[in-house]
């Protein structure tokens, strides 16, 4: 019991420094280029988490998520136009409307791609994407169109100019966190999981498969859209196809499956890694389409490599290291267990 | 009313090369039950292939099919097996990413070496017409949907009149038996696929016949060839070939009756309204699996 309680002692600790650490970046590394690597990791490790909620617990892979993505920067967008909000640290303030605008969107979406399942799922979701990319494009008179819409241009410059955007970025980070970590220890969560591992056998026993899917569904694009909100803001011009890009919508999923896929610090973990070496690429290779090839290497590596994600694996390895020093080296029985692919795949929380 | 019944009648000749492209890639989630997310940029790669041999050789692009097709099987043998084979665990997730990864590094390849400048294939009887009643069709549309027809006619041969089609038959109906009754699962997988990447090919120099494409048109395509599948219902090769005509001829009479910017909306809704009344799609049976 009190090693149990020292072991949660340490991870508060652990957490905690992460946490002061992450919003000490901007006092430590002032200059604009460092900040603005922190904002764009500090908005993958919450779409990376959003997207887990609902792709690591419930099993349904989304590749569409760039569509609530790019539907939160809009709404934010259209919000501020049309209510003649001033820039500043006001339009902030309705970064969570555009939060609810988005699950809006999501149960129409949910609803519709929910009553299917598997690889269909995947497709409805990235047809979706396309459809929503779509209609920005045609509603010109709503949006603007292949024009773009602009947002009030922060007052702050400098230095300052990303320290805003990172805190905002940070806060619905760590939302996103913390409502992955209750959906994981609740009786929702444990209904998500068990439409992962067999969803016609979820609904034998009384999970109410249907609703826990579209709530895992509306949470994780609400969180989206309120990401790509404060990306509109940051970016302060956007356009159907680069604020309803595809790549972002892949992007947070390779994270995903980097860190492993189902497990609360997985997404975390693979958006820190990944979000700056994408970065570094991009600046490298910016101006030629050789970053694309590139991207694609790393991703394919990632796969091939690593198909159950770090956290999955390591765990799997200091396991079978624990049990063989145990049960002494060799034993067949500690062996085999800890090769037993589902037993750990993405079930614990580290 | 002629506009209404000249768009349908361009939507069944611009349908068979989608009727084609869609085969290939529902053919595939059929052997093997993988999205090919990368079907779309194989395609594009396709038609860059005989369009390198049409500005290098001046090659016609239907006879360059005679090589890039077979480049074109062997490089999806290949793909099969570096990339598709080695996923074990949670498959059909994980083909997704590879392929979408394979998509993502076709475009960049492409981009790198044609830039992103739109371009077409062009021959002369891409813009050589003949006229029918009062339409004008021109040849290349004619032409490109015969050779669909041939295709998809050749592809159905193999699959229901030989061994190794019953072969494949049996592959996608259950993989696990077909490998008890002997069938080597393995090998027929790698060459479904690399049938599904030749007909990609087949496919490229119809569309970019009839179509200005760069690298990035694989987006595009790909939306419409998955739902397409979807729509058909996947993994049935009937409801990809009827799908993608049906979708084509709403496509295009929406495009006239309507207005052509929202004639590509018409065909998600149409998706929508399907998954509504029939998830399953047209020809589809129940999925009970999971990913």
């Amino acid at each position: 019991m009190t090693r149990l309680r020292r072991k949660d002692v340490a991870k508060a600790i652990a957490l905690l420094a992460i946490i002061v650490v992450a919003l000490l970046i901007p006092v430590l590394a002032t200059d604009p280029a460092t900040t603005n690597i922190a904002v764009f990791t500090a908005m993958y490790v919450g779409l990376a988490t959003a997207w887990n909620i609902m792709g690591g617990y419930t099993g349904y892979i989304s590749l569409g998520h760039a569509a609530f993505f790019g539907f939160g920067a809009y709404a934010l967008g259209l919000l501020l136009a049309h209510l003649g909000i001033q820039s500043g640290f006001e339009p902030f303030l309705f970064v969570p409307v555009a939060g609810i605008l988005t699950a809006l969107l999501a149960v129409c979406i949910g609803w519709v791609a929910l009553r299917t399942r598997a690889a269909t799922f995947v497709i409805v979701t990235i047809a979706m994407m396309f459809m929503v990319q779509l209609l920005a494009e045609n509603l010109s008179g709503l949006t603007g169109g292949g024009a773009g819409l602009s947002f009030p241009v922060p007052p702050w410059s400098g230095d300052f100019y990303n320290t805003p955007f990172y805190y905002a970025m940070v806060l619905i980070a760590l939302i996103a966190l913390a409502a992955s970590w209750w959906i994981r220890r609740s009786k929702f969560g444990l209904g998500l999981l068990a439409i992962r591992d067999d969803e016609d056998k979820a609904l034998a026993v009384g999970v109410p498969a249907r609703a826990y899917k579209l709530t895992a569904f509306i949470i994780s694009a609400a969180l989206v859209g309120m990401i790509g909100a404060v990306y509109g803001y940051y970016v302060t011009y956007i356009y159907p196809q680069f604020a309803i890009d595809p790549l972002i919508g892949i992007s947070m999923v390779l994270m995903v499956f980097l860190g492993g896929l189902g497990t609360l610090w997985g997404p975390v973990l693979g958006a820190v890694i990944l979000e700056p070496a994408q970065l570094s690429l991009a600046y490298t290779f910016g101006a030629s389409k050789l970053y694309l090839v590139f991207y694609a290497a790393v991703f394919l590596l990632v796969i091939i490599l690593l198909p159950r994600g770090i956290i999955p694996s390591v765990m799997d390895l200091l396991t079978r290291f624990g049990r063989r020093r145990a049960v002494g080296p060799g034993d067949p029985a500690a062996t085999a267990n800890a090769n037993e692919p589902h037993a750990v795949a993405g079930v614990q929380s580290p | 009313m002629t506009l209404v019944l000249e768009a349908v009648i361009f939507g069944i000749l611009t349908g068979g090369v989608y009727a084609l492209m869609a085969s290939g890639l529902t053919l595939i989630f059929g052997v093997m039950r993988i999205i090919n997310v990368g079907h779309g940029a194989l395609v594009i790669l396709g038609a860059y292939l005989s369009f390198a041999l049409l500005k290098s050789a001046h090659i016609d692009p239907f006879l360059s099919l005679v090589a890039t097709m077979p480049a074109m099987f062997l490089l999806g043998v290949v793909l099969q097996v570096v990339f598709v084979r080695p996923l074990k665990d949670n498959r059909e997730a994980l083909s997704v990413l590879v392929t979408y990864a394979l998509a993502l590094g076709i475009e960049g390849l492409l981009g790198f070496i044609f830039t992103n400048n739109l371009v077409q294939l062009n021959a002369w009887y891409e813009t050589a017409s003949f006229a029918v009643f009062d339409f004008h069709i021109a040849y290349v549309y004619v032409f490109g949907f015969g050779l669909c027809l041939a295709i998809l006619a050749a592809m159905f041969v193999i699959l229901y009149r030989t061994d190794f089609g019953a072969a494949i038959r049996a592959t996608m109906l259950n993989r696990t038996a077909a490998q008890l009754i002997g069938v080597n699962v393995d090998r027929v997988s790698a060459l479904a696929f690399g049938i599904g990447v030749s007909t990609a090919a087949a496919g490229g120099v119809v569309f970019g016949l009839t179509n200005a494409f760069n690298p990035g048109s694989h987006y595009d395509l790909i939306s419409r060839l998955l739902t397409i599948i979807v729509l058909g219902g996947l993994g049935s090769l009937r409801g990809a070939v009827i799908g993608a005509i049906l979708m084509l001829i709403v496509e295009d009479v929406a495009a006239v009756v309507i207005s052509p910017v929202w004639a590509s909306f018409a065909f998600f809704v149409i998706l929508v309204v399907v998954l509504v009344v029939r998830p399953q799609g047209l020809y589809g049976i129940r999925v009970r699996e999971r990913i």
